[in-house]
């Protein structure tokens, strides 16, 4: 019946690639350009906040962790309002995560305190008893990459035209305004925090994972 | 060479299965630490950072699926494709070298994969966390390998395509359209000079970003998982047991419906998202159609096996084979049970979801290559299989294991999901988050253990192939079909 598709090599994978193509066109371009607008008042992530980010990755916390509520009244009593897509709008990669093995962070900025996180990381246990997140402790004394962040907040304000240094809008500036800004920003973070090693190293100019991964879940909200 | 018969090289095919051996046994081995892991959050700091689940977790899932699986698709590629399409690799010097360098490039782009992801580089995206150094090396070990494809396509002496070809040239385009599309990105060093040059940011933001990455990550497993296992068994089960392909009408339509409906479905995995309604309703219906082309294919195996169920009690083989349609239509119809928007409210973000994956990749993918694999090996060595008891026991002692894993992750998936709704009389919510977690510890446990199980059959198997290599039970001539097989 399809023998003579079967004897054109050639002809054959072009057919099939349009029909394995075909879905992914209609069901991504329509909705492409309106999802990629932000909701009113939504900002670009600090330097700090974005370098956070980073180490949020980097340990993949997204393998257990998702920043997605859905509709639901038990989501909604348990995390707070349900996700709207114009939220995500600065979030290149979105982590929405596909498993709860711990519970969803989307809204964690407004339930959470730095000194709750600090505890967290250092020791679950010490806050959640019965919790199976490992500890963290290497953010502790690890000091994050400020300049791949930078990196990338200027990447993205260059190619995807991310309104950093608009008027209303996050503040980045040249490389010495912006780490300095950061590390202003940490200082904060660190006196909310109770370990001495982290506060000292604020102190000297450096900047630990662990402030900034609590700069980026106080962010979230 | 016109009346003798063909002498075909099995150079790259032996390579990538012996690679097949070893990443399935690495990649398994770190599934089950990390299992052990949700079981025994103690061990997660036996290894400083490098052990904790989450930074083990994207290890486990890139080195079974695009090493293991992989792996096991190209060995099975390199030997089949010059069977059906009667041309021997070796007949063309340029073939053969772009072959050779698929599989360096390959063995060169997992070992980097490896350590980058130890170290954190990660693009968070699930399946696609290869940073973009890696991913361009990926496009070249593809081009690589389509190259060797197309080759032995055009060197070809029989003119028709069997339909296990049909099936990889699918995984081949399949593939490449997705992966160059979901990883589209930009190194932040090239447009700004400044910090790591690993680093990249996705082209797209928050809601289509997620768009992107489950059109790609559903479908890679269409087309890692699915597609390229079904070129397998069309060619293995036949060949093993001697019998025609049951239809070659219920081929075709499995086939083209396949290629057709499977991309629809990425959708169901944005089920109550940000994504427009319209589309998260696609995903759940074509979901939901999928499964007439996917029990299309499994039915057209099993009716290959009319009037020779017998051979099930006789070969650990066709064993394998028959337990993995059985598998395949297994987890094809708990998927779109999942897709549906009520099921799925209830199931996302559970481990149901790690549980319907594993009876797929365990059942299904793993045992086709394991069959693949032990149906090559006395073609490979002109040797008989070294132990037959040694297959059966791997066979019993795996699915008892697949069998503990998906029905622990059943009841721990539905359990959690429901201790999440659950509401008092009040209409409180009745459960605080880490009650529902401390309740799975037991199915943790048994998940764990399930995994063992199935990481001591894959030692079997690499022991029962190794044995075969050695063997001093020569074989005269290759055999026709059914592989002989030692004590």
């Amino acid at each position: 019946m399809f023998h003579w598709l079967e004897k054109r090599p050639f002809f054959f994978s072009v057919v099939l690639f349009l029909v394995i193509a075909f879905a992914g066109l209609i069901e991504i371009v329509p909705d492409f350009a309106q999802a990629s607008r932000p909701v009113a008042g939504k900002q670009p992530y600090t330097l700090l906040q974005l370098a956070g980010r980073h180490v949020y990755i980097k340990d993949s916390c997204n393998a257990c962790h998702s920043q997605l509520i859905r509709p639901f009244k038990s989501e909604t009593d348990r995390y707070g309002p349900y996700s709207l897509s114009g939220e995500y709008a600065y979030d290149r990669p979105f982590l929405w995560g596909s498993k709860r093995t711990g519970p969803d962070l989307h809204r964690v900025g407004e339930y959470r305190t730095t000194d709750w996180h600090e505890n967290h990381m250092w020791e679950p246990t010490s806050v959640v008893p019965g919790s199976i997140m490992p500890a963290y402790k290497h953010m502790f004394h690890q000091n994050v990459d400020l300049e791949t962040a930078y990196a990338e907040a200027l990447t993205v304000k260059k190619v995807f035209n991310v309104p950093y240094d608009k008027p209303g809008h996050t503040k980045l500036g040249t490389w010495e305004e912006a780490k300095k800004e950061a590390l202003e920003e940490a200082k904060k973070v660190a006196d909310d925090m109770k370990n001495q090693d982290v506060k000292d190293a604020v102190a000297r100019g450096e900047i630990p994972e662990i402030v900034a991964l609590i700069a980026y879940l106080n962010s979230l909200h | 060479m016109q009346n003798a018969a063909l002498e075909y090289d099995y150079t790259v095919a032996k390579w990538f299965t012996y690679l097949a051996i070893t990443f399935g046994i690495v990649g398994m081995t770190i599934g089950t630490y990390i299992a052990f892991e949700l079981a025994f959050p103690e061990l997660n700091n036996l290894f400083g950072q490098y052990g904790t689940f989450s930074r083990l977790r994207p290890i486990h899932t890139n080195v079974v699926a695009f090493g293991f699986t992989l792996s096991g698709i190209f060995a099975t590629f390199y030997y089949v494709a010059q069977r059906v399409l009667k041309v021997s690799i070796a007949e063309s010097k340029f073939v053969h070298g772009v072959g050779k360098l698929h599989f360096w490039l390959y063995l060169a782009l997992a070992a980097w994969m490896v350590v980058s992801e130890l170290l954190g580089f990660t693009t968070s995206k699930e399946y696609a966390e290869m940073e973009w150094p890696l991913d361009l090396l990926t496009v070249v070990v593809w081009v690589l390998w389509g190259t060797a494809m197309f080759g032995l396509i055009g060197m070809r002496r029989e003119k028709t395509l069997y339909i296990s070809m049909w099936y990889y040239i699918a995984t081949f385009l399949g593939v490449a359209m997705l992966y160059l599309f979901n990883n589209m990105e930009v190194p932040t060093y090239f447009v700004t000079g400044m910090g790591s040059w690993m680093h990249s940011v996705s082209m797209y933001s928050g809601t289509n970003d997620a768009l992107v990455q489950w059109w790609y990550g559903h479908n890679a497993v269409a087309f890692v998982f699915t597609v390229p296992i079904i070129a397998i068994i069309y060619y293995f089960l036949p060949k093993e047991s001697g019998q025609p392909v049951f239809s070659y009408k219920l081929s075709l339509l499995s086939f083209w419906g396949l290629m057709f409906v499977y991309l629809w479905a990425g959708g169901h995995h944005l089920i109550y998202s940000t994504v427009p309604d319209w589309m998260q309703t696609m995903g759940s219906i074509f979901s939901v159609i999928l499964i007439l082309p996917s029990w299309g294919s499994a039915i057209n195996m099993l009716l290959t096996m009319k009037g020779e169920w017998n051979q099930l009690k006789e070969s650990p083989l066709i064993k394998f084979m028959v337990l993995a349609s059985t598998f395949y239509m297994l987890s094809t119809l708990e998927g779109p049970i999942q897709a549906i928007k009520s099921v799925n409210a209830l199931a996302h973000f559970t481990d149901w979801i790690p549980g319907h994956v594993h009876d797929g990749t365990l059942g299904w993918v793993a045992f086709m290559i394991i069959a693949a694999s032990l149906h090559m090996a006395p073609r490979f060595y002109k040797r008989e299989i070294y132990s037959k008891k040694l297959m059966e026991m791997q066979f019993w002692i795996q699915t008892t294991g697949i069998v503990l894993y998906f029905s622990s992750m059943w009841i721990a998936g539905i359990t959690q999901g429901m201790m999440w709704r659950a509401v008092d009389q009040y209409g409180n919510l009745a459960y605080s988050f880490i009650d529902t977690v401390t309740v799975l510890h037991p199915y943790y446990t048994i998940r764990a253990i399930g995994g063992l199980l199935f990481v001591v059959g894959l030692f079997m198997w690499a022991y029962n192939f190794v044995k075969t290599m050695q063997s001093d039970k020569v074989l005269e001539k290759e055999p026709a079909f059914a592989s002989p097989m030692g004590a």
